[in-house]
């Protein structure tokens, strides 16, 4: 492991802490332009978090300290999750540790721990979350998978890192099982970040919220963590969402050069899809809670069909 | 004087257990006797068949004669590396599970402790019997034996009426499977009257009876291991053994089944056809699909685990089938990847499974409970056992960095490979089964969490659970070994290659230790770096680094101020233990989505109810398709035959004597 | 190794790719009019794919089917439909006889099928587009299957052109189309049948006030 290479990893991680927060806000303030609301300041996320931060933690008297324990694990995976999803370089020193199979592992790990945490003080509303984020998750951890599946299939790799090298840095080829990815991916990070068509993260209506009915009962820096780990995880989709449909901008190797071209790059094409992301939400309906089973269903069955034609069109591997 | 050979270390260890178990029949009543010291010496004799075992593998093989049994047909034994993989696995699991029964058994249940002993040690020396014997005989005697001892073990609280039934048909379905067994043995001595394994490995059997030969030990293996349609004895058998008992059948017995399917789809059959793999990998995954979704609806905390096992017997099966597939094709090097994650996830399941099988005895012993639904909080009452339960939990649902994650990313990097086969139908459905996989391991992680949030989390659901006590000292160790062997396959995986790639070389003929040897002991990169990688020790580092990282830097930056109160819950002031989830609500989405693939008697409150209720029960359709249907036409058979049934002595003579007469004209040369 | 490909091929097979996916949308799609538009896309993609073929291999009565699909498939059928369900005022969701998600599954079985039965026909083919033929095959099979699982009428139409849109396909997939005339009458019978159907719904409303063809059955003599 070189410096350049160990920097460049500390840079990358660095970036998705910052960049998470602003992220939200900006998906937040485009939803309230298109919903034609007056929008919420851009970097109100840092405020908010801020804010809670400065709070006291109020503890519920059932809390065990598996729920005080729970959202520095959940921070510390996405964490992980960014700092081995390309960004900016596929040159990453952490990027070995885990593959694509164990990303998704690192997103499940999250996922059981804020289920139990939810579980943990043994409220109605936590556990009616807990049950229904496991459903989203049992769901769209497989089509996450399968997706995954096609893409490696593509570069004959599970690598992160590979993957995105040759989609990015190969000549340009057209992958229609990327089509069929690409859309069963979107469905999925609507699903995994909360978003409207499944769940709402604005939403404080009892019957409707699965992410929020998770963590009603935390409250200062383990909210904050939550809260940050959220932004997190929006980026790290974000981010591999672009890293493996849109990987063009992506430096190769250590080039300082190219280094410092991906960082407008990347910033303009999170603000597109940010952007987008905020207009799906605004054009849909939440879907009833036994829809979403139905909604990502069908994302697992684009994601298996992709794969079909990956192998049919574009010749065995 | 010769040193002494690992295979002769282990026939002592065999009759150390042997010794052991009996004993304890020279106290039969002294508790303390028996639990504090003839299990703990268990555990030592189980600590060195596992070191041997370790110590053996890569070596070749040793054979050894012992001259019991029918004169001319001794016992042929031989120790090789596959036997010696599962030899560990029994050795290692058995520590766990004999110092944890060292603390777990008390006074005046069911069977008298001495006898229990006598039992529990036979079905340790039985397993390793079978793991060594090289020849049907020998195989068959251990094998009977093993089923026999663990029989008694499951009906250990005899006093039950389901305990006994439960016992009963786990009685009947092994002897079906052992049936299947011998008659395999049976076509693949094709004949030569020779049941050593040796000769089975010299005939060269046609296709068909090769076939024969790999669907009778397909059955019977699978009966023992709870593949389907021959599942429904574990879902019984397991909740009504004690504790210890239900990890050892668990982890372990489990394991000497695909032990045997191994041996003789690897072994004993040289030439194995494409679609004995589609077979395996077919049954596998339906077996698969169904142990998860029914592991999902469960009450019963024994029976979530028990229908869990199903489902990894199914992924195991799975795995078979891939290698099946690979090696017919003469894929080795893919084959070995393949059969890597058969081997290791058989280490792993019996690591995690065997812990959250005591982790439930010693709720059970706390609470006197095993519904869920009269479960709750524990881990106020019980941390030990609560945390250390974490840890199957998280492997269970094959989830980094433990073990279970491990064996499931070799799978489906080996799934990954499937599009290369050359038959045109099996390259497309190949990968499409990767999907269902993926599936099933997503599924048990929601298993997993309504075992642990139900039992340990929330707020306790009945009063008497605030009596509940921590496991004893002895649980405690037992516990703690096993999660340790949890996480020591969870990040070591390069180095727990190195050791089962013994048994993968000798099957196959190639093995994945080389290449994953070149890349250093922390990272699991089976084919090449750029291909795919895993360091399971740099992932824990990583996120235990962020963890204290932030939590030392929020410290710091602000403060670590935290006040108690009510909880909030959306401000509903009517906070009881009866407004959680109950374990049927929380797996209501599974019901719902898949209902047909239950058979559901529900009963929903009206509004004129004067108390009101709802409750669901979840049977097996297997039940109503298959058994109940044989079991009465076995009725109606047996009617039948009752008129046979006089009662008459003379009638009776006249039988035996036109029987006589009839073989006497047949029988002539 | 696909390096060899060239573009006019890969963008054949994108094409092909989203036929195949709007099949499946329209397997999935609960509402009707949402079905009749991503009919028209469909048919629009058969254009766009007809065209690239056309002006790779330079055959000129290509270029022309390519209009005519654009015309008949992607607006003339389409806007039929619109009237109709109009006048028809068919409301509320396409009721299917199989749950969605059953029917999705069964469609991912037929297009391994498909794709499968496909393979040693392409072989033989030398076209450039021979690799579609699969999800040609896929598609007519997708829109049975619809035809197989709704039950009110209009849908079962738009399977039906569908269908239609699959055949097509497999044609400009296998042998760079079929002959003018041919195609010619079946672009004629289609529009005729869409026509005709269309006067039928109207005598099964006015028969059963509704166009539930479950209704149907009672025509069967007792």
């Amino acid at each position: 492991m070189n410096v350049f290479g160990f920097l460049g990893q500390m840079f990358a991680i660095a970036l998705a802490l910052l960049l998470a927060p602003l992220l939200t806000g900006w998906v937040n303030q485009c939803r309230a332009w298109l919903q034609n609301r007056s929008a919420p300041p851009l970097l109100q996320p840092y405020y908010m978090l801020h804010k809670l931060f400065l709070k006291d933690v109020v503890l519920a008297h059932g809390a065990s300290p598996l729920f005080r324990f729970a959202p520095f694990v959940v921070f510390g995976c996405m964490v992980l999750a960014c700092a081995i999803i390309p960004t900016l370089s596929t040159d990453l020193p952490l990027a070995p540790a885990a593959d694509t199979i164990a990303l998704v592992g690192v997103f499940g790990l999250a996922r059981i721990f804020i289920a139990l945490a939810a579980m943990d003080v043994g409220t109605s509303f936590g556990t009616l979350g807990g049950r229904r984020e496991m459903l989203i998750g049992f769901l769209a951890e497989p089509a996450l998978l399968m997706v995954i599946f096609t893409t490696a299939m593509i570069s004959q790799s599970t690598s992160v890192a590979t993957i995105v090298e040759t989609l990015a840095h190969r000549d340009f080829i057209i992958y229609p099982s990327l089509a069929f990815a690409g859309i069963a991916f979107t469905f999925v990070s609507f699903a995994e970040n909360a978003r409207v068509p499944v769940d709402n993260p604005a939403t404080h209506l009892e019957l409707t919220m699965i992410h929020e009915a998770m963590i009603l009962e935390y409250s200062g820096r383990h909210l904050a963590l939550i809260e940050w780990a959220a932004s997190l995880k929006l980026y790290a989709y974000s981010c591999l969402g672009l890293a493996l449909f849109f990987p063009w901008g992506i430096a190769e190797g250590d080039s300082f050069l190219g280094l410092l071209l991906a960082i407008p790059v990347l910033a303009i094409k999170l603000a597109i899809g940010g952007a987008l992301l905020a207009g799906i939400e605004t054009i849909n309906a939440k879907v009833r809670i036994f829809r979403a089973p139905e909604f990502l269903g069908t994302a697992f069955l684009f994601a298996v069909l992709g794969l079909l034609v990956r192998l049919l069109l574009e010749g065995r591997v | 004087m010769p040193a002494l050979l690992p295979i002769d270390a282990l026939l002592i260890a065999a009759c150390a257990w042997l010794v052991l178990g009996i004993a304890g029949l020279v106290a039969p009543r002294n508790l303390r006797f028996i639990s504090k010291t003839l299990f703990p010496l268990g555990a030592l004799v189980g600590m060195m068949v596992g070191l041997v075992a370790l110590g053996f593998l890569g070596e070749s093989p040793e054979v050894a004669v012992l001259a019991i049994g029918l004169p001319d047909l001794p016992f042929h034994l031989r120790l090789d590396n596959l036997a010696a993989v599962f030899a560990l696995l029994l050795g290692f699991a058995s520590v766990g599970i004999s110092i944890f029964a060292a603390g777990y058994f008390r006074k005046g249940e069911g069977t008298a402790p001495g006898l229990m002993c006598l039992q529990y040690h036979i079905f340790l020396a039985s397993m390793l019997m079978v793991l060594l014997a090289d020849d049907a005989y020998a195989f068959m005697v251990a094998w009977e034996c093993m089923a026999l001892s663990s029989f008694f073990l499951v009906t250990t609280d005899h006093r039950h009426a389901e305990i006994r039934r439960a016992g009963y048909l786990y009685l009947l379905i092994a002897h079906i499977g052992a049936i299947a067994i011998l008659l395999s043995f049976g076509v693949m001595s094709s004949g030569s009257g020779d049941y050593s394994f040796a000769g089975m490995r010299a005939q060269s059997l046609s296709p068909f009876w090769g076939s024969a030969a790999f669907l009778l030990a397909l059955l019977g293996f699978g009966a023992k291991a709870g593949l389907l349609p021959v599942h429904v004895w574990l879902p019984e058998a397991h909740p009504a053994a004690p504790s210890p008992v239900s990890a050892m059948m668990s982890g372990v017995m489990l394991k000497t089944a695909i032990y045997g399917l191994l041996r003789v789809s690897f072994d004993l059959l040289a030439e194995p056809l494409w679609w004995w793999g589609v077979v395996a990998m077919s049954i596998g995954l339906a077996t698969a699909v169904f142990g998860v979704l029914y592991s999902t609806v469960q009450s019963d905390m024994k029976r979530l685990l028990a229908y869990s096992s199903i489902e990894n017997i199914g992924l195991l099966a799975v795995g078979i089938g891939l290698t099946l597939i690979f090696h017919a094709y003469r894929m080795e090097s893919l084959a070995a990847l393949a059969m890597t994650a058969v081997l290791y996830h058989c280490l792993a399941h019996a690591g995690f499974k065997s812990l959250l099988f005591l982790c439930t005895g010693s709720v059970l012993h706390a609470t006197r409970e095993r519904s869920l639904g009269k479960l709750g909080g524990l881990i106020h009452r019980m941390p030990w056992v609560a945390w250390l339960a974490l840890a199957g939990v998280i492997a269970s649902a094959g989830l980094p960095p433990l073990s279970g994650f491990v064996s499931e990313w070799l799978l489906l990097q080996s799934f990954l490979f499937s599009p290369g086969l050359p038959h045109p139908w099996l390259n497309m459905v190949v990968p499409v089964a990767a999907a269902v996989v993926a599936l099933v391991a997503a599924l048990a992680g929601f298993a997993m969490v309504k075992f642990y949030g139900i039992i340990f989390l929330g707020q306790m659901r009945e009063e008497n659970l605030k009596d509940a006590h921590d496991a004893g000292p002895w649980e405690r160790v037992g516990l703690v070994w096993l999660a340790g062997l949890t996480l020591a396959l969870g990040v070591l995986p390069s180095t727990v290659i190195g050791f089962i790639d013994a048994a993968t070389r000798q099957l196959l003929g190639t093995g994945l230790a080389d290449k994953v040897r070149e890349h250093g002991w922390w990272m699991l990169a089976p084919i090449s770096p750029e291909r795919a990688s895993y360091e399971p020790l740099i992932f824990l580092a990583t996120i235990a680094a962020a963890v204290l990282l932030g939590r030392q830097l929020v410290r710091r930056l602000y403060h670590g101020r935290l006040r108690r109160s009510a909880a909030w819950d959306c401000g509903y002031v009517f906070q009881s233990a009866r407004a959680q989830d109950t374990a049927e609500g929380f797996s209501q989405p599974i019901r719902r989505i898949f209902e047909p693939m239950f058979r559901m008697e529900r009963h929903f409150p009206t509004i004129r109810d004067e108390k009101p209720y709802y409750s669901v029960k979840v049977e097996d359709h297997f039940w109503h398709w298959l058994y109940l249907p044989v079991a009465r036409l076995a009725e109606r058979g047996s009617r039948l035959i009752t008129r046979l049934q006089g009662g008459r002595i003379a009638i009776y003579l006249l039988y035996s004597f036109l029987t006589l007469i009839v073989l006497l004209l047949v029988a002539r040369p | 190794m696909n390096l060899a490909v060239p573009l006019s091929s890969q963008l054949i097979n994108l094409f092909a790719s989203v036929i195949l996916l709007l099949a499946f949308a329209m397997l999935a799609q609960r509402r009707v009019l949402a079905l009749i538009n991503l009919f028209a896309l469909q048919g629009l993609t058969l254009a766009l794919s007809t065209l690239v073929v056309a002006v790779t291999t330079g055959q000129t009565h290509l270029y022309w089917s390519a209009g005519l699909t654009l015309v008949l498939k992607a607006l003339l059928l389409p806007w039929i439909l619109h009237r109709l369900v109009r006048r028809l005022e068919v409301k509320g969701d396409v009721e299917s006889l199989i749950k969605v998600p059953t029917t999705m599954l069964v469609g991912i079985a037929l297009v391994i099928i498909a794709f499968n039965v496909a393979l040693p026909i392409s072989q033989l083919s030398n076209t450039i587009s021979r690799g579609t033929l699969g999800i040609a095959l896929a598609t007519v099979m997708l829109a049975f299957l619809m035809m197989i699982t709704r039950s009110k009428a209009i849908p079962q139409v738009v399977g039906f052109l569908a269908m239609e849109n699959g055949l097509f396909l497999a044609a400009t997939s296998a042998t760079y189309g079929m002959p003018m005339v041919v195609e010619l009458g079946i672009a004629l019978d289609v529009l005729v049948g869409a026509i005709i159907l269309g006067v039928f719904f109207f005598q099964i409303r006015e028969q059963f006030d509704s166009l539930d063809i479950r209704h149907l059955e009672k025509l069967k003599e007792r």
